[in-house]
C-alpha cells in the first residue's frame, strides 16, 4: 500500500473516537442532503406529472382577431376615434394538415394531434350542464394524453356517434356506458350521442366538463367542415416546452402556448422550492466541511511531533500533505456512503408512513443512483477541500522545531 | 571523484547560528569540524553549549546563519527544502531520544519508515531488511509490537535499527541513552559500536554521559558555541 494511504488510514483507525464522531457528523449531513433531494425531487416530479396528466405540453391555435383602424394618426393630425374590440368566433387553422406536418419536424416534438374544441350543453332528463366538447383524432390524441389508461368504465371509442364522458360530468348527468346523451353546441346544433366510456384525469375542471368525440363529429357540430381549431403537441423534455412553443410560433405564425406559461405560478413555486433546497444543502455542506477541517486541524496539532519525525527521517513534504488530504477524502467518502444509506432508509420510512387512504404515497420519493453518486462525489470533494488547510500546515511544519517543541 | 576517499565524510566550516531577531542569542559562534568515514565520535559539553544546534545543522534540520556544511561531495547550505530532504534520505540516519518513535506504527514499520516515507512504497526487500535489523538488535520477537508496548531500552534499539535501515554513511544520535538505565545504555552503546565496526557506519553521538564519551574514539567538546577541545582516544 502506498505510504501516504497507509499512514492516513492508520491515523484514522488509531483515533477511533474522533473518526467515529466526525463520520457520524458527515453521515448526518449527507443523509439530510439525500433525504431532502429525494423528497423534493419526488414531490416536484409528481406535481408536474399530475399537472401534465390533463393538459398538453403545447397548444397551437389561431391568434385572436383584433380590429384594425383604417386611418392612423400622423404627426400633424389627430384623430378622434373609438376602436371596438372584436368578439371572438371559432375559426379553423388555415391548412392545418400542412402546419401539423411542419410542426412534427420541430426538434423536441414527439407527437402532434389536431382538435376541434368548443363549448356546449349536455342534457339528460332534468340535468342541463355546460360541457367542453373536444373532437379528437382517436389514434393521435393518445400520444398527447393517454385517455385509454384513464378509462374507468366502458371502452375507448369515439367512432360513429360514440363519445367519452369525464367522470364527474357522467355522475352529474347520471350516465353510464351505453346510455344516450343529448348535446347542444354553442353553434346551436343539436345531436344525440351514445356514451361509450367514462374517464378520469384527476383534474376537477377537466373531469366535470370534458366530452371527447371524434374530430369529424366535432367538425359537424361546430360547422367547421374539414377544420381543426387547435393542434396539441407533446415534447420529449417537458421543460423544453417553452422553447418548442416559441419555435412553433415562429414557424407557423400561430399562437403557441406551453404548459409552462399556463402554469407559471406552479413553476415559480417549484423554483422557489428548489432554491430553498439549494440553500439548505449549501449550509449543510459548509457545516460538514468545517467539521472535517476542524478535526484534521486538531489532528495536525496533536501529531506535530510525529510529523516532524516523519520529515526528519526523509519523508517528503508532499507525502505529508497527501496523508492529510487522504484523511479528508476518506472521511467524506465513508460519511457519504453511510449517510446515503441512512438517507435512503429515512426516505423509504417517511414514504411508507405518509400514505393516502388508497395506499398511494402522499410524498412520493425519488431515489436514483445518480443522486447517490453525486452526493458521494460532493462529499469526497468537500472532504479533500476541507483538508487542504490542515494538510498544508502539516507539510510546512519545520521538522527541527516540531521535534523540539513536541 | 579520485580524491573521494581522502575527502572527509562531514565538513563543517565556520558555522554560526544565531536565534532571535532583536536580541540575538548566539548558539554557535563559528564551529569547524570534520569527520572521516568510519569514525565513532562523541559531542559533549554543558547544557546550552550548542551541541543540539550543531547536530540539527549537520542533520539538515536547520540552516546555519553563516558558514558551510558539506556532506560527502554536497555543499548543503545552497540546497532548497526538497534537496535537503533528498540528501537527508541518502546520507543520514537519526537516533533521537526514545520517545521519537511513531506510536501509531509497529516496531518493524518504524524501522521501515525512512525508506518507505521517501519512496512511498514498502518493498518486500525493505521489509526483509527491517526484520533482519530487528533481529540484529535482539528484537526478533517484538517486530509487530506497537512501540508504546516496548521498554525504553527496546524502543531505543528500534531507533538504532531505524537509523541504519538505508545503510546511511553517517548516523547522528542525540542523547541516545539520555532516558535509559545503566544496563540499557550499555546495550545501546554496544549496538552502535557493533554497527560501526561491522558496517563501517560513522557515528556522531551527542551525550551528557561521561561513560558514553569514554567509550568513543574521539571526543569533541563544545563550550559557548565554540570547539573547546577535540581529542582522539588511543587506539584500543
Amino acid at each position: 500500500m502506498p505510504f501516504a494511504w497507509f499512514v492516513a488510514l492508520r491515523y484514522l483507525r488509531d483515533a477511533k473516537g474522533q473518526t467515529a464522531l466526525i463520520l457520524a457528523a458527515v453521515s448526518v449531513g449527507v443523509s439530510v442532503i439525500v433525504f431532502l433531494s429525494a423528497l423534493i425531487n419526488g414531490l416536484q416530479a409528481s406535481l408536474i406529472d399530475k399537472t401534465l396528466g390533463s393538459q398538453p405540453h403545447v397548444t397551437v391555435r389561431v391568434p385572436r382577431e383584433a380590429p384594425r383602424a383604417l386611418v392612423e394618426p400622423t404627426a400633424e393630425t389627430a384623430i378622434a376615434r373609438n376602436v371596438q374590440a372584436t368578439s371572438q368566433r371559432l375559426r379553423s387553422i388555415d391548412q392545418w394538415p400542412l402546419v401539423m406536418a411542419d410542426l412534427e419536424r420541430v426538434a423536441g416534438v414527439t407527437a402532434v394531434a389536431p382538435l376541434v374544441t368548443g363549448a356546449g350543453f349536455a342534457r339528460r332528463g332534468d340535468a342541463k350542464l355546460p360541457i367542453a366538447v373536444r373532437g379528437i383524432d382517436a389514434e393521435r390524441f393518445l400520444s398527447i394524453l393517454d385517455v385509454r389508461r384513464s378509462i374507468v368504465a366502458g371502452r375507448y371509442d369515439v367512432a360513429g356517434g360514440n363519445v367519452l364522458v369525464a367522470s364527474t360530468l357522467a355522475t352529474d348527468l347520471g350516465v353510464a356506458p351505453g346510455d344516450k346523451l343529448r348535446m347542444t353546441t354553442s353553434e346551436g346544433v343539436d345531436d344525440t350521442v351514445t356514451v361509450a366510456g367514462v374517464f378520469t384525469l384527476g383534474n376537477e375542471a377537466v373531469d366535470s366538463t370534458w366530452v371527447l368525440t371524434s374530430l369529424r363529429h366535432a367538425q359537424s357540430l361546430y360547422a367547421l367542415p374539414g377544420g381543426a381549431t387547435s393542434l396539441e403537441l407533446k415534447v420529449a423534455d417537458v421543460f423544453d416546452a417553452e422553447r418548442v412553443a416559441q419555435t412553433a410560433h415562429d414557424r407557423s405564425g400561430l399562437d403557441a402556448q406551453s404548459w409552462m406559461k399556463r402554469n407559471a405560478e406552479l413553476l415559480a413555486g417549484l423554483s422557489a422550492q428548489s432554491g430553498s433546497k439549494a440553500v439548505i444543502q449549501f449550509f449543510v455542506v459548509v457545516a460538514v466541511a468545517l467539521g472535517i477541517a476542524s478535526v484534521l486541524i486538531v489532528s495536525v496539532v496533536q501529531k506535530s511531533r510525529e510529523i516532524g519525525i516523519l520529515r526528519a527521517v526523509g519523508t517528503a513534504p508532499r507525502r505529508v500533505l497527501a496523508v492529510f488530504l487522504i484523511q479528508g477524502g476518506v472521511l467524506g467518502l465513508l460519511g457519504s456512503i453511510v449517510g446515503s444509506a441512512f438517507g435512503a432508509l429515512l426516505s423509504k420510512l417517511f414514504e411508507s408512513m405518509a400514505r393516502d387512504p388508497n395506499g398511494a404515497p402522499k410524498f412520493p420519493i425519488e431515489l436514483d443512483l445518480s443522486l447517490f453518486a453525486a452526493t458521494a462525489a460532493l462529499a469526497t470533494g468537500v472532504g479533500l477541500l476541507a483538508a487542504v488547510i490542515p494538510a498544508r500546515r502539516a507539510a510546512r511544519l519545520d521538522p527541527a522545531k516540531a521535534i523540539r517543541n513536541g | 571523484m579520485a580524491d573521494a576517499a581522502e575527502r572527509p565524510l562531514l565538513r563543517v566550516e565556520a558555522a554560526v547560528k544565531e536565534y532571535g531577531e532583536r536580541v540575538k542569542t548566539v548558539a554557535l559562534a563559528g564551529v569547524d569540524l570534520s569527520l572521516d568515514a568510519g569514525e565513532f565520535a562523541a559531542l559533549v559539553g554543558p547544557s546550552g553549549s550548542g551541541k543540539s544546534t550543531l547536530l540539527n545543522l549537520v542533520g539538515l534540520l536547520d540552516r546555519p546563519t553563516s558558514g558551510r556544511i558539506w556532506l560527502g561531495d554536497t555543499e548543503t547550505t545552497a540546497l532548497d527544502e526538497a534537496g535537503l530532504t533528498a540528501v537527508r534520505a541518502r546520507m543520514l540516519g537519526f537516533v533521537f531520544q526514545f520517545h521519537h518513535l511513531l506510536p501509531a506504527f509497529t516496531a518493524v514499520e518504524n524501522v521501515m519508515l525512512p525508506e518507505w516515507g521517501d519512496t512511498g512504497f514498502a518493498s518486500k526487500a525493505l521489509r526483509r531488511r527491517a526484520e533482519e535489523l530487528l533481529h540484529a538488535v535482539g528484537l526478533a520477537d517484538r517486530m509487530s509490537y506497537r512501540t508504546t508496548d516496548l521498554s525504553g531500552g527496546q524502543q531505543q534499539r528500534v531507533a538504532v535499527a531505524r537509523a541504519l535501515v538505508r545503510r546511511p554513511p553517517l548516523v547522528l544520535a542525540d542523547e541516545p541513552t539520555g532516558n535509559l538505565d545503566t544496563e540499557s545504555s550499555h546495550e545501546v552503546l554496544e549496538l552502535m559500536r557493533r554497527f560501526n565496526r561491522e558496517l563501517g557506519t560513522t557515528f556522531l553521538v551527542v551525550t551528557h554521559d561521561p561513560r558514553i564519551a569514554d567509550a568513543c574514539d574521539r571526543v569533541v567538546e563544545l563550550v559557548d558555541g565554540r570547539v573547546e577541545s577535540d581529542h582522539r582516544a588511543a587506539p584500543r
